[in-house]
């Protein structure tokens, strides 16, 4: 079973690596971006019997840090 | 008893060495240096300290791979038994991951690695770590960090404020940190994490000696033998 943990920073929290991307983008020539928010993408492939409740287990204790990041978990197939 | 010290060493350490001449040459004690694949901690230690570097390449995020690594269940147990643990720079990183220490450690808000003197500003002279300071004492001490820009809701900065937990603060803005916090306790006192490296700054050679006083305090408040 193919899974995508998409990693996000929480609404509230500043992103300065967003922020740089978006001062780059400018100075690219490209222009009405409102706001970039970089977050991280990690793909994983796991048994198929395994449980949401693990996924979202390995989420909280690993893969996201809750202080600061929301997680989304996608099943791909 | 000699003053006993524990000092980790990740891969991807590099102040483990640092930090072990510190203990040694202040407390005159003894440092057992440990691998973090260790399951157990050397018993009788009065100190464990978790040092600055780049543990596993800082991969996922600084401090998350380190913080579940072997040693630091044995570490959280020490901690919860009120022995004193400090972590500083990517050790502090790691207390956060691991759940010691409330908040975390992003990006510096300038994108770029800082490496300098600070000044800071001693914000609690009541602790186990500080109290060889003065209360509102400056002190410089240097930082070398990409990832030391302090976060926690503004809840969780309200109540580290109000029960004394910030141990120090940056005088001038260092990194985006909120309220320029450079250091924080846990709600017992026995655990420091901060981003400035106190190791670095305790002979005239190193440019200063404003870190002593913290090795100092810890051994006057164990009130272990030197």
């Amino acid at each position: 079973m193919k899974i995508r943990v998409h990693v996000s920073l929480k609404n509230g929290v500043l992103d300065p690596q967003g922020r740089a991307i978006h001062h780059a983008l400018e100075g690219l020539g490209f222009d009405g971006i409102n706001d970039v928010r970089a977050g991280r993408l990690i793909e994983m492939d796991v048994a198929d019997g395994t449980t949401d409740a693990a996924l979202e287990d390995m989420c909280r204790k690993l893969l996201a840090n809750q202080v600061i990041e929301n997680f989304r978990i996608e099943k791909v197939a | 008893m000699a003053f006993t010290a524990a000092v980790i060493t990740f891969p991807g350490s590099n102040c483990d060495r640092d930090m072990a001449v510190a203990i040694e040459r202040i407390t005159g004690g003894t440092v057992h240096r440990v691998w973090h694949g260790d399951a157990e901690l050397p018993s009788g230690l009065d100190f464990i300290a978790l040092p600055g570097g780049f543990s596993y390449g800082d991969y996922l995020r600084s401090g998350a791979m380190a913080a579940r690594s072997p040693i630091m269940q044995a570490v959280v147990a020490e901690a919860g038994r009120g022995t004193a643990v400090l972590g500083v720079c990517n050790g502090f990183q790691v207390l956060t991951e691991a759940g010691l220490l409330p908040g975390a450690l992003m990006r510096n808000a300038g994108i770029r690695f800082v490496c300098r003197d600070v000044p800071l500003v001693v914000e609690n002279n009541q602790s186990l770590f500080t109290a060889r300071y003065s209360a509102g004492q400056r002190i410089t001490i240097p930082v070398a960090h990409h990832d030391g820009n302090y976060f926690a809701d503004s809840e969780t900065l309200d109540r580290l404020e109000g029960e004394g937990r910030v141990a120090f603060r940056y005088a001038d803005a260092v990194n985006g940190s909120q309220r320029d916090i450079a250091g924080v306790l846990n709600a017992a006192g026995n655990v420091l994490g901060m981003m400035p490296h106190p190791e670095r700054m305790i002979e005239p050679a190193h440019g200063g000696s404003d870190g002593r006083a913290l090795f100092e305090s810890v051994l006057a408040g164990l009130g272990v033998a030197a």
